[in-house]
């Protein structure tokens, strides 16, 4: 018996992991957890960590913005858009998150930080009123459970391909941990969680980019082999796409290079990712929770710096797996290769794949616990600030009032557990999709662009009436749906194709679309009802906040490189070289 | 706490082992010795990282950061206030 159990194991793992990676990857759990317990421990202490929290450079919140964000989606999608599509795939990041990050820190923090308000939502409540802050808490709390679920799903992928268990009983277990982790660790904790897992995942993905550059004979090798690869395979993108972000067209999904250019300059970086980056409150939270409007400006700004280096660690060894990897390799020629993660090989198996063929044990458990660090801290961000927005702004504001912290806080608690169960059944619904980015981006084109037109129309248009907040949004949603129904692929089987516009592109169509209609409605709804008192206004809009209510006084004294603007005018021009070189 | 050097009027002392500095530095030079050992005890397996004793660099250079983390929070520690009962168990 004992003789063919070791290889029955050995098939059905993708890697095969040694008791020294077991080591690593359990010290890792240990720290975690021993962060979680002393906080939990030393409640008579908890002074250190919410002070030394506060009193914390910001360097660390700046961190801490970016890890919240790089959990499984981060980590799996843009490394399979990369081996998919190539380096457009930067756009994520260099049209995308950054230039909406600095956005967030130049112009709509001080309204965030200023106003004083507990979330996002309570932003929408304070500027527009019931109807607005009803459509956002949901779509808010919907879209949390959904992504939570797929990076749910995404660690279940990880854990059958280390342990070879199925996959319903590794969706269980992981979500047992997570829930587990929550509970310890709970909010307190969950700062210093996001920084260490950003060194973890850099000590993890930083290797494994160096060894595979250097197996494919560095740049030059790869940009030779992704030609040949090309050459052989008409149905893929030609090389010259693969390896120019501009104009990005196998991306987009738009024949003209103009369009092209047009989509991801509007759809992907206006309005998906400053809806993404400046409304969304799991983000927004980290820079909400700083000492000074000085700090809470400069933390999406300081987290750019790095944001702007992950591609290479991300979206590298994509472009890496897909030449080197022989099943990643098969799958982009066309083939149906059996094996990865769920049953066929697809491109999120790509950073799976490369892990097996390049690292040797005991780097292999470092980057195994990065990916577990990394989606764990991704679904852990994503349940929290659920438990937040359906605690406070849903269930306090509209179900129960008036009753004790106490209350609130198992309210929470029973949220906590209520999502996980939620993003189990998510997670089983995401292995039907293939490319978890595009289902991604249509999600977003609903909930995110509409959201950002209305909150830069209220903050900057003191005219703007609650009804038209609602209108905006719901109407914005609304059409953004219609779009994804009428093109290509957007909705999959489901859609009807009236639009010729497929993969991402109909995505940003969709987010284009939904911000036009918001902006319009909102205005043309604003002209015919009645709006605020402008009293009411003060620290929402621009127009009626003093100029000194906005900008850290102490500022002027510091340093350039400690001042808000002169740090984001460096990260603008470094962002924009990038563009140029790559 | 060993020394708790009192600048200002207000009480206060170390962050200590709750600086993040020190967790992260303590984690990666853990990681960098384990791969270093690996590297200089353990199967190179060379046909996979094309010939570079990958786990022996990596595991020099997270010893470096590592230390170099620990080393700056001692240099430059973070000082908190002083709140309510001390835990004298912490380190």
């Amino acid at each position: 018996m004992a003789s063919w159990a070791p290889t029955v194991l050995a098939s059905d793992t993708l890697i095969d992991a040694k008791a020294v990676d077991y080591l690593i990857v359990g010290l890792y759990f240990a720290v975690v957890l021993g962060i979680g317990l002393m906080a939990r421990r030393q409640v008579s202490d908890s002074v250190d960590f919410f002070l030394s929290g506060r009193s914390l450079p910001a360097w660390v919140t700046g961190l801490a913005f970016i890890a919240a964000n790089l959990g499984a989606v981060e980590i799996m999608g843009m490394s399979a858009s990369g081996a998919e599509f190539g380096l457009p795939t930067v756009h994520y990041f260099w049209v995308g998150a950054i230039p909406a990050m600095l956005f967030l820190g130049v112009v709509m923090m001080p309204f965030y930080y200023g106003s004083k308000v507990r979330s996002v939502p309570e932003f929408m409540y304070r500027r527009f009123g019931t109807g607005a802050h009803l459509v956002n808490s949901i779509s808010f709390a919907v879209a949390q459970l959904l992504i939570a679920g797929i990076n749910l799903y995404l660690l279940g992928t990880i854990i059958q391909a280390l342990l070879g268990w199925p996959l319903l009983v590794a969706l269980l277990v992981a979500a047992v941990v997570v829930l587990s982790y929550i509970t310890l660790g709970g909010l307190s904790a969950a700062i210093y969680n996001e920084v260490l897992q950003f060194f973890v995942i850099v000590a993890a993905l930083l290797p494994l980019t160096l060894i595979g550059l250097d197996r494919v004979g560095g740049w030059g090798g790869l940009t030779d082999r992704i030609t040949e690869a090309a050459a052989d395979n008409p149905e893929t993108a030609p090389a010259a796409q693969q390896l120019n972000s501009w104009p990005g067209n196998a991306l987009s999904g738009f024949d003209s290079d103009l369009l092209s250019v047009v989509g991801i300059v509007f759809g992907l970086g206006f309005v998906l990712s400053f809806g993404y980056w400046t409304t969304n409150f799991v983000e927004v939270q980290r820079a909400m929770a700083t000492d000074s409007i000085s700090s809470a400006r400069k933390t999406p700004i300081i987290g750019a710096f790095p944001k702007m280096f992950v591609p290479f660690i991300t979206i590298l060894p994509g472009m890496i797996a897909a030449v080197l990897v022989s099943e990643i390799a098969d799958t982009k020629a066309g083939e149906e290769v059996t094996g990865g993660a769920g049953g066929t090989v697809t491109y999120n198996d790509s950073l799976l794949y490369l892990m097996r063929d390049l690292l040797p044990n005991g780097l292999l458990g470092v980057a195994i616990a990065g990916l577990l660090a990394a989606f764990m801290a991704g679904m852990a961000a994503n349940i929290s600030a659920f438990n937040t927005v359906f605690s406070y702004d849903l269930w306090q504001r509209y179900a129960v009032k008036d009753r004790d912290d106490a209350y609130y806080l198992r309210i929470g608690r029973l949220a906590t557990v209520g999502a996980t169960v939620i993003a189990v059944g998510t997670a089983y619904l995401a292995t039907n999709f293939s490319n978890i980015m595009d289902y991604l981006q249509t999600l977003f084109g609903f909930f995110n662009a509409p959201l950002f037109a209305t909150f830069i129309l209220g903050m900057f248009w003191k005219r703007m009436t609650a009804t038209a907040g609602w209108v905006g949004l719901v109407s914005g949603t609304l059409s953004a749906v219609a779009v994804a129904f009428l093109s290509e692929d957007a909705f999959g089987s489901l859609s009807l194709g009236v639009i010729p516009v497929g993969g991402q592109g109909a995505a940003f169509l969709a987010a284009g679309a939904a911000f036009v209609v918001d902006i319009v409605l909102s205005v043309v709804v604003s002209l015919v009802t009645k709006p605020k008192p402008v009293e009411e206004l003060k620290g929402l809009v621009y127009s009626e906040t003093p100029r000194e209510d906005l900008v850290d006084a102490d500022e002027a004294s510091y340093p350039w490189y400690r001042r808000t603007l002169p740090l984001a005018g460096v990260a603008l021009a470094m962002v924009v070289v990038l563009n140029v070189l790559f | 706490m060993p020394t708790a050097p009192v600048r200002a009027p207000q009480r206060r002392h170390r962050a200590g082992a709750l600086d993040i500095r020190n967790i992260i530095g303590g984690l990666l030079a853990t990681y960098g010795v384990i791969l270093t050992l690996m590297g200089l005890l353990g199967d190179p397996e060379t046909d996979k990282t094309g010939g570079v004793n990958a786990n022996l660099w990596a595991g020099l250079a997270m010893l470096v950061v590592g230390l170099v983390f620990v080393a700056w929070a001692a240099l430059r520690p973070t000082y908190v206030p002083d709140g309510g009962a001390e835990d004298p168990a912490d380190g």
